[in-house]
């Protein structure tokens, strides 16, 4: 088991380079950098007025809609992956089995395309 | 780690069930399905590709057709048991009893969606399409031999209804019951996973058969009755047995009124299918630790549904506990156990769906200027407008009620019998109590069709499929007295297939 | 050993502490952020356990589109985040009690746990010896061949998902005047124009 952390070991020194490294920062910013606040100072600024409302505003779906249709060929992305390690060694069961799932998903490709869902209009 | 010396000749023992049966063999076995899912497809490439307007009509013709076909396929299989994927799709005469109900009710309904969906603008080639990945989905679940396909076959399922609840998608009320729907649906999903990871932990195996054999060869431990526990709740939910039923009424009353009638209909039947197949192929060891919970939600849904639906105003909602407390009669069934205990549920299911999809093919027709409404108000004094579709209705109710002589009375009385003979007297004494109460608010419709105050003029329907499901159905509680269609024999030997 | 404890260890409990925080902490942006470094301390349990396909799957899907796509929801939405919060304290005392049960339970369950003796034997049936093959690899080997059913029972649930997400979503919109490319490509000047000889002062 220890071996599989030798593995990772190059991954573990990254992070914490990259943990340290953005704390040093962070603590750096905090100790070092002169702060007088104000609480006009730090409010929020929009052209001389007060703020006029919530930045949160509704969106359109159409945003919802390409972020959904992302994670679903993630999804169909993330079957492939052992499909192509163990390529070698699968039979031709295994490869057209891959080719049908490949074909429902393309069904359903291009009904997506034909719908205008990928469309920005 | 090296993955060259692992070649194609050692590795064969990874398809071990490619070794014994052929892919034609698999395909043949699994047809029914293939068929619909590969028509599925066809049809969604055909129809988005297409730019005539009449596709649609024709989609749901043709979706009606092959559902029809593909039942009739089914019944003339014949007898025979065929298993494929090392048991994890198992097709006998238990699964095709319920495949051929649930077919045969989404192509009805299919059918009488039709009009509906016209006049509110719903009327989308993707609504049979929906409609058939569920149904494929619900022929998986009753075919499930193995945790992970009923998962599976239950995703596939739901997903495709949670899509059609929502279907109505500029209705804050559709929407509603859509998410809603989905929400409890993925708790559900979430318990019954829970449960099945702990099944498998105990028994280390998915396989219904083998962990069967493991339950009955050793002591069951606490691990395995909390996992058995947690799959029933999962499964509850999906039948709505109180108390997990939370989401049927609301969802009942938001979704449009043809999908409603198909929820009350077929998934119903699928649920119910998987509930018999995994309490006898799974944990028939454990037949105490389940029958215990199946006569709590069976006297709790009966009770409840009955009781919860006096009040009700609109008939959809009203529907829906009449659904819940149809289920607990169901239940009550499954839990007497044996071959007579699993019968009277096949048989009470049938007589359900007849009942639901006659009634729905009213519900769905009831229009105030155009408008689809569903107050059981509008119905004050129909008959005087429609005395020939009020005497059909009021033949319904009273099958609905379990009326003797009608069909619906047949239902209860299998179950009760089966009750009986298993001695669980408490639970046919509350399955009677509780089919009293309920007379009581089927009657009250009957009494504003005939006796109510200040008619509301129901529009006159236009659909004549519509009309005639709801006479023939009406029709059918009469005739099937004479010997229940040939249920009764039709669902021993289907019953037979599974407890043997 | 060691090294591996203290791993384990220290995954858990920033993956404990982060989801205490995706519960508490005020502002949900934080919260899906808390979640993402939830999600990435799974993974790195994933990778101790040797499952890294499960373990790489989880950056990928879960940190990379789900997360992100809650991202997207908690900060497009216009929810009022402070009566979702007076909610939150209302049922947090029945929330507290069902945590409290269902802990009880999963303590019941695992204070006693035991596994049926044949169980251990019909898993390793089906394992690879491990030291032969890669899990992915081992994964490959049997999702595609024995379990081809539900491989492709997964690509229909996929298909449902993205017929539901355009049916739900997907508006027509006829009066948004679109490019289309092919009509454009397919004009051809020879039948759109027409050069006609004016004469002068007659106009056409």
């Amino acid at each position: 088991m220890d071996g599989l952390l030798q593995e990772y070991l190059p991954i573990i020194i990254l992070l914490g380079l990259a943990i340290g490294l953005g704390v040093i920062l962070l603590l750096a910013a905090f100790v070092l950098a002169v702060r007088s606040p104000d609480a006009e100072k730090v409010s929020a600024y929009e052209c001389g007025f007060a703020a006029f409302d919530d930045a949160r505003m509704k969106f359109d779906v159409r945003f919802y809609l390409v972020a959904i249709l992302f994670i679903i060929f993630d999804l169909e992305i993330a079957f492939l992956f052992p499909w192509a390690v163990a390529f070698k060694d699968i039979s031709f069961l295994g490869f057209w089995s891959m080719m049908a799932f490949l074909t429902v998903l393309t069904v359903g490709f291009a009904y997506e395309w034909k719908k205008g869902a990928l469309e920005w209009q | 780690m090296n993955g060259s010396s692992y070649n194609i000749f050692n590795s064969s023992n990874y398809f071990g069930w490619s070794e014994t049966q052929g892919v034609l063999e698999v395909i043949q076995i699994l047809l029914p399905e293939i068929v619909l899912a590969v028509f599925s497809m066809i049809v969604l490439l055909g129809a988005v590709y297409s730019r005539k307007n009449k596709t649609t009509s024709i989609v749901f013709w043709g979706t009606a057709t092959t559902f029809l076909l593909v039942s009739i396929f089914i019944i003339f299989r014949g007898a025979a048991v065929y298993t494929a994927f090392g048991g994890a799709f198992i097709d006998d005469l238990f699964s095709r009893y319920l495949k051929v109900l649930i077919l045969l009710s989404a192509a009805i309904i299919l059918m009488l969606s039709q009009d509906f969906l016209k006049r509110n603008n719903l009327f989308k080639f993707e609504y049979p399409i929906l409609m058939t990945l569920s149904v494929v989905g619900m022929m998986m679940m009753v075919s499930a031999g193995d945790l992970m396909s009923l998962y599976m076959g239950l995703e596939l399922q739901s997903l495709s209804l949670y899509v059609l609840a929502s279907f109505s998608r500029d209705s804050v009320r559709s929407t509603e019951a859509g998410l809603k729907y989905f929400v409890l649906g993925a708790l559900s999903s979430g318990m019954l996973l829970y449960g099945s990871s702990l099944i498998y932990g105990y028994s280390g195996s998915t396989v219904f058969s083998e962990i069967f054999i493991t339950a009955s060869a050793n002591e069951k431990s606490l691990g395995f009755v909390f996992g058995l526990v947690f799959i029933t709740i999962g499964m509850a939910f999906k039948v709505s047995a109180v108390p997990f039923h939370m989401w049927t009424p609301d969802v009942y009353e938001g979704a449009p009124t043809p999908v409603t009638a198909f929820l009350a209909t077929a998934p119903k039947v699928a649920a119910m299918g998987l509930f018999a197949r995994v309490v006898h192929d799974a944990f028939g060891g454990a037949f105490n630790d389940w029958s215990q919970i199946l006569i709590l939600l069976s006297v709790l849904s009966m009770l409840f549904g009955s009781i919860a639906a006096i009040g009700q105003k609109d008939i959809k909602r009203l529907m829906a506990y009449s659904s819940i407390s149809h289920m607990g009669f169901a239940l009550m069934g499954l839990t007497s156990g044996g071959l007579e205990g699993v019968q009277s549920m096949l048989i009470y299911m049938a007589i359900y769906v007849m009942m639901n999809i006659g009634t729905f093919a009213f519900i769905i027709s009831m229009e105030v200027d155009g408008k689809p409404v569903s107050e059981i108000n509008s119905l004050q004094m129909y008959s005087k407008t429609n005395p020939g579709r009020s005497m059909a209705l009021l033949i319904l109710m009273f099958s609905l009620a379990g009326i003797p002589p009608l069909l619906g009375f047949f239902g209860k009385f299998y179950v009760l019998k089966a009750a009986i003979t298993s001695e669980l007297y408490l639970l046919a004494t509350a399955g009677v109590i509780a089919s009293v109460i309920g007379a009581f608010y089927y009657l009250r419709i009957i009494y504003y069709i005939y006796f109510g105050e200040n008619p509301r003029a129901l529009d006159q329907t236009h659909s004549l499929f519509n009309q005639t499901v709801l006479v023939i159905s009406a029709l059918a509680m009469v005739l099937g007295v004479v010997n229940l269609f040939g249920l009764e024999f039709v669902s021993e030997i289907a019953a037979n297939a599974l407890v043997n | 050993m060691l090294l591996i404890d203290i791993s384990f260890y220290v995954f858990s409990t920033v993956i404990l502490s982060s989801a205490l925080l995706v519960v508490v902490s005020r502002n949900p942006v934080h919260s899906v952020l808390w979640l993402i470094l939830m999600f990435l301390s799974c993974a790195g349990l994933f990778v101790l356990l040797g499952a890294e396909f499960v373990a790489m799957l989880l950056v990928i899907v879960y940190v990379g589109a789900v997360a992100v796509l809650f991202l997207f929801v908690v900060m497009m939405l216009d929810i009022d985040f402070g009566s979702l919060r007076s909610e939150f304290a209302r049922y947090m005392p029945i929330a507290g009690l069902i945590c409290i049960i269902l802990l009880m339970e999963l303590s019941l369950v695992f204070g006693v746990w035991q596994t049926a003796e044949s169980a251990e034997q019909a898993r390793a049936v089906i394992t690879p010896d491990l030291s032969q093959v890669q899990n992915t690899a081992a994964l490959g080997h049997v999702i595609y061949s024995k379990y081809i059913y539900l491989f492709q029972t997964a690509g229909l649930i996929l298909l449902v998902a993205m017929i539901g997400a355009i049916v739900l979503t997907v508006r027509d919109r006829p009066n948004i005047k679109r490019q289309d490319v092919l009509s454009q490509i397919y004009r051809d000047p020879k039948e759109q124009l027409k050069i006609i000889d004016v004469e002068s002062g007659k106009g056409l």
